[in-house]
């Protein structure tokens, strides 16, 4: 192909948004909502995902060991722990390290000399342990069950409720937002479709004409092509810059508004954010815009 | 040129639009279609141009069966056919220059082609000096010289017209059946389906009268008769 018919092919779908204006901000105007929508929804999910994940990763479970037990054979229950896959993270805490906890939190920093009072006989003298820390919470029962199983393991603490709720959550937080994505790129398609058969309709006969003097398909459909390409590109980048500028003054407002939720709400930074929206966002005006005008136009080609 | 071998064409039910018809054209000939509404005049510009597929029998133009031609070749073949129409077609929002350019674009030719072709072609049809104007700003002889710009710009090798006077005023219908005469007389084989009697009586060519799908009269040097 001739690269005077490309450049005439481009100039044509960039004149075609300003020809039929009203119809071009109407399709942007739709994009820029659905994608406004979206990107919202994709913060908000991705944000509840960070928070459910850092409070998935406080939960441990502990394991205790049988009276009168060999470092050695800690050392071996802590190796054969640290192989499952379901384990993120996990420290060992010696007794001395436990009662050291214990003396401060329910001693306080100002009973030293009790706390010194049980030094050389310390009451916790068989709870040294392992904190277990889950990748997902989802697989907490199974490590449980295999660490309970293991010689040498007295018992195993777990936060059973907490692990559900988190687990029920995430799954719900899942669904939920598999649905409305889907459902608000359907709505995005149908609606970008209609506009761009809208505009299309309204040149129904100049397609008819470029058909009756000899143009191909691909010359008729591609400056369509590029213009849905273009309306779905600047749809989708204005709800983006807005996100962008946005994102942080809300956040700043709920944790200014929920301070006592503070240590909980932990969010994510603009980057990590955009990191996905940006390229799915622009991806999805970009793809909608394409397919969009791929299919209004092609019934109007049987010329 | 042209050759129609037992065409039909068929809608739906009822009297078919082309009944059994055979028509032969030669190159270079200035031929008239008459006939009243529904006699199937328009229905064989259709067929010419490969919009509408006979129901039954071949057609062959500039030597191509258009019945075996495949759906992505139609577009090579009607740049070889110029056509223009009653309601002229032109698109509205782009002035003349632009219009014919328009073909030219199409077809892929390179614009330095296009620059020389178009003024040219504008030149042909008097319309050189207007080649800014939009079409709602020329009047409507002026449009359908336009439309006939459009259509030889492609130097075809046959031009389709399909009541081309049928929106014109006297002076300027004759105006633009002297052009089509001229065009005619530098090679190119004009097909002109048309219901003014006078513009038919005044040339004096080839006409051939249709009614209900059938041709009724083919005369040479003829007049326009009713089919009635």
């Amino acid at each position: 192909m001739r690269i005077s018919t490309i450049a005439y092919i481009f100039k044509q779908g960039f004149k075609n948004i300003w020809r039929n204006l009203r119809f071009s901000l109407a399709s942007i105007s739709t994009m820029a909502a659905c994608i406004f929508l979206f990107g919202l929804f994709l913060a908000l999910v991705m944000n509840f995902n960070y928070i459910v994940h850092s409070a998935e990763e406080g939960i441990a479970v502990l394991v205790y060991f049988d009276e009168g037990i060999t470092q050695d054979k800690i050392d071996e229950i802590g190796r054969e722990i640290d192989a499952r896959p379901e384990v993120a993270d996990m420290e060992y805490i010696s007794a001395d390290e436990a009662w050291e906890d214990y003396s401060k939190i329910y001693l306080g920093e100002d009973n030293d000399e009790l706390a010194e009072g049980f030094m050389q006989d310390n009451p916790l003298a068989n709870s040294s342990r392992y904190d277990v820390y889950l990748e997902d919470v989802e697989g907490q029962e199974d490590l449980v069950s295999f660490i309970e199983g293991l010689d040498g393991v007295r018992r195993v603490e777990q936060s059973e409720a907490a692990a559900d709720v988190l687990s029920t959550f995430n799954k719900l937080i899942g669904y939920v937002s598999i649905a409305i994505v889907l459902i608000l790129l359907a709505v995005a398609f149908f609606l970008i479709r209609n506009t761009i058969t809208m505009g299309i309709s309204v040149r129904q006969e100049e397609i008819g004409i470029m058909k009756l003097i000899g143009a191909t398909d691909f010359f008729v459909r591609s400056p369509f092509v590029i213009e849905g390409i273009l309306l779905g590109a600047i749809g989708a980048a204005i709800p983006i810059g807005i996100l962008y500028f946005l994102y942080n003054r809300i956040i700043v407002y709920v944790i200014e508004r929920f301070e006592n939720l503070g240590s909980f709400l932990q969010f994510l930074p603009v980057s990590t954010v955009f990191q996905y929206l940006l390229p799915v966002g622009l991806g999805l005006g970009i793809g909608i815009g394409l397919i969009g005008s791929i299919f209004s136009v092609r019934k109007h080609l049987r010329v | 040129m042209i050759d129609l071998v037992d065409v039909s064409k068929s809608y739906s039910k009822g009297q078919p639009a082309i009944d059994h018809m055979d028509l032969h054209v030669e190159k270079g000939e200035f031929v008239f279609v008459v006939g009243n509404s529904g006699s199937g005049k328009s229905t064989l510009i259709k067929l010419l141009l490969k919009e509408l597929d006979p129901t039954s029998g071949t057609i062959t133009v500039n030597g191509q069966q258009l019945n075996k031609l495949r759906r992505r070749k139609v577009a090579k073949y009607r740049r070889g056919v110029g056509v223009v129409f009653q309601d002229f077609r032109l698109l509205k929002d782009r002035n003349v220059y632009e219009n014919v350019a328009f073909a030219q674009r199409v077809i892929e030719r390179p614009t330095r082609i296009i620059r020389k072709r178009v003024p040219e072609v504008l030149t042909l049809v008097g319309l050189a000096e207007k080649y800014k104007s939009k079409p709602d700003q020329l009047s409507g002889g002026e449009q359908q010289r336009v439309a006939l710009a459009r259509a030889l710009v492609n130097r075809p090798s046959i031009l389709l017209a399909d009541e081309p006077t049928g929106n014109l005023d006297p002076k300027n219908s004759f105006e633009i059946m002297k052009l089509l005469e001229e065009i005619n007389e530098r090679g190119t084989t004009v097909l002109v389906v048309t219901h003014n009697r006078e513009i038919v009586n005044a040339f004096r060519k080839r006409v051939i009268t249709m009614k209900k799908g059938v041709i009724v009269s083919d005369e040479q040097e003829g007049e326009y008769r009713n089919a009635n």
